[in-house]
């Protein structure tokens, strides 16, 4: 599961996602063993010779069928195209546009009215402190309630809504939480408009991600473990510690990378929590007053301020995040699957 | 010594409870926020007046508040992000899924996850430099900042959870359903679009309805792009969506007008419980499939 899942995962995870599949088929070949197998390995050897088959098939069918084979293949590969243009533009288009205009003084300094400079690095350390507080406090309250969902829950209308809360949470957009996040941490908890108030907005918008993640990954336990720790003689908490939550690692990192790049991308839940101003502090000071996340200072000086120099340098920060937090994504999900084929 | 284990054994089950129970626990507090906060503009203006009012003038001497500009805009919106979105989406996931080669499908998937990772600001920055300029030349209008301009932003971030999700739901379907069509004179790509897609329609109908969520709940890249005046829809009108309505004001707001957004926001969360409840039913119906 790549950085997407910051939008898709937990839809995807519902409809049964990549890697619980995958791994569903490898139960399915274990239990029948080599015939199962060896057909498979045969079936992937012998497509090749199919495909030729299918070809000289459509030579000997109708026009009418022939043209909307055809039509139809060039719509796919059309549309792929389109899709791959798309990501090519938007990933060259800015950083082409971006990358000049990062520079270390950009990088390391603050906007300054006397000199009339503009410095990001107060929403860099902003949106560092966010990202991490945000998962300090999302990732024992979603590990939690999933272990609570695979390991201890029996009632299965409990547990229906509960998973049905969590995908209503997945599905309220960000704006709609910025303004509860407002009313309820800034007003009602006298929090006033600051990071700390930002990052518990984003706690409640990650929960169902690390909460699916982690139950994906729980699920993949075998049953097996936890008797044989059972039959030791260990009580189910001292199970849950020792032998469970160890072999969730993999769905609690990729829960994390995941988080990561949505609190990132976030700025209309931000706009109204955390403010914009620009000050640089340190992590409690931080946290406890306003301060724009990179996303927010983006959005102010591209749109009310029309410094599109900036907003392209920021921007191009942005996307490279996102890169490398998708190549983590994969990486983190390659290394486990190696592991777990052992 | 076994009564003190139990104990602490159960202490550990309420902890874990309780922490299961804190999803269940935000979705009341959102709702109940919204419905306190949404209610009392209701009243004040009057339901029917709120929501089919055709005028939204809040700084005026005599305000009026009525949001259904806003509600068209969301719906077109969404609309056209829907027609231009899902056929590209779909015919992607379709050749993902059964046509690609191994090696093109895991480069197209890894650069589908790109674009959902990137920023909506950063779709809305380019929507503002790439898109809403092109628009004004082309079709020779004063301001590029339109519906239509909010519309290919849409299309193009909704995309990602289209193609994800339609995957998913195609890669289900039972190899032997498509055997059984090979095997009864069909070609390849004839099985895919006549017993494929149809055994996943419901995955697919999931995909769509997740994508006019997406839509709809979009509020950065939109603002950034569509002009943001209260005016009746119109493809080139600069227009104001229901999330855009509640972003732009709320920073200056007070009184009755900003009572009145956050009416804005449960109209908003209204249409978000009934899409989520519909992509529920579907998904549910996918999986017993």
């Amino acid at each position: 599961m790549k950085n997407s899942g910051v939008y898709v995962s937990d839809i995807t995870a519902a409809a049964g996602n990549k890697k619980a599949g995958s791994i569903n088929k490898k139960a399915y070949t274990a239990d029948m063993k080599p015939i199962c197998s060896a057909q498979a390995a045969g079936n992937a050897k012998s497509h090749t010779h199919a495909d030729s088959i299918y070809e000289s098939r459509e030579s000997g069918t109708s026009f009418k069928r022939q043209a909307y084979i055809r039509l139809m293949t060039v719509l796919m590969w059309l549309c792929a195209g389109i899709t791959c243009a798309l990501v090519i533009f938007m990933v060259g288009y800015v950083l082409a546009k971006g990358l000049p205009n990062v520079t270390w003084e950009l990088l390391s300094t603050k906007p300054s009215y006397l000199s009339d400079s503009i410095g990001i690095l107060p929403d860099i350390l902003n949106t560092l402190y966010i990202v991490l507080a945000s998962l300090i406090i999302v990732l024992p309250l979603g590990v939690g309630a999933a272990v609570y969902l695979t390991e201890y829950a029996k009632d299965k209308r409990l547990v229906g809504v509960i998973e049905y809360a969590a995908e209503t949470l997945s599905g309220i957009p960000s704006i709609i939480y910025g303004l509860v996040g407002m009313m309820f941490f800034c007003r009602f908890m006298g929090m006033q408009t600051s990071l700390l108030a930002g990052a518990l907005t984003l706690v409640i918008m990650n929960l169902p991600t690390i909460m699916r993640t982690t139950q994906e990954s729980l699920k993949t336990v075998p049953q097996s473990y936890r008797e044989g720790a059972f039959g030791l003689g260990a009580g189910k908490w001292r199970v849950i510690r020792t032998v469970v939550l160890p072999n969730c690692v993999d769905g609690i990192i990729t829960g994390c990378i995941l988080a990561t790049g949505r609190i990132l991308g976030e700025s209309a839940a931000l706009l109204f929590t955390a403010g914009f101003a620009h000050a640089v502090n340190g992590v409690i000071d931080g946290l406890k007053s306003a301060g724009a996340t990179l996303t927010v200072a983006l959005y102010v000086y591209a749109k009310e301020q029309g410094e599109f120099e900036v907003a392209f340098a920021i921007a191009a920060i942005l996307m490279l995040l996102t890169l490398v937090l998708n190549i983590a994504a994969t990486l983190v999900s390659v290394y486990f699957k190696k592991r777990r084929s052992y | 010594m076994k009564n003190k284990n139990q104990a602490f054994e159960n202490f550990v089950h309420g902890i874990f409870l309780i922490l299961g129970l804190i999803t269940v626990g935000c979705v009341l507090l959102i709702t109940v926020y919204l419905v306190i906060a949404g209610i009392p503009a209701l009243r004040e203006i009057g339901l029917i007046k709120f929501l089919f009012g055709k005028t939204w003038a809040s700084t005026a001497a005599e305000p009026q508040y009525g949001i259904l500009p806003f509600i068209l805009t969301s719906v077109y919106g969404t609309a056209g992000a829907i027609v231009l979105g899902v056929p590209i989406g779909f015919m992607t996931a379709v050749f993902l899924a059964k046509m690609a080669p191994a090696k093109i499908r895991s480069i197209v998937e890894e650069a589908v996850s790109l674009l959902a990772g990137i920023p909506s600001v950063v779709y809305g920055l380019v929507g503002m430099l790439v898109l809403v300029p092109g628009i004004r030349s082309i079709f020779h209008i004063p301001d590029g900042s339109s519906l239509l301009a909010a519309i290919i932003v849409l299309a193009i971030m909704i995309l990602p959870s289209i193609i994800k999700v339609s995957l998913t739901a195609l890669e289900a379907v039972p190899k032997e359903y498509e055997d059984a069509s090979l095997a009864l004179g069909a070609t390849p790509v004839e099985t895919y679009f006549k017993v494929s897609v149809p055994a996943a329609k419901s995955g697919i109908a999931a995909a769509v309805v997740l994508g006019v969520g997406r839509a709809i709940g979009e509020a950065m890249a939109v603002m950034m792009v569509s002009g943001n005046v209260p005016n009746m829809p119109g493809l080139f009108q600069s227009v104001r969506f229901l999330t855009t309505a509640v972003a732009s004001e709320m920073s200056y707001s007070a009184g009755l007008q900003r009572q009145a957004l956050f009416s804005i926001a449960l109209v908003l969360f209204l249409f978000i419980m009934l899409i989520n409840a519909t992509l529920n039913f579907l998904m549910k119906r996918e999986k017993d499939n």
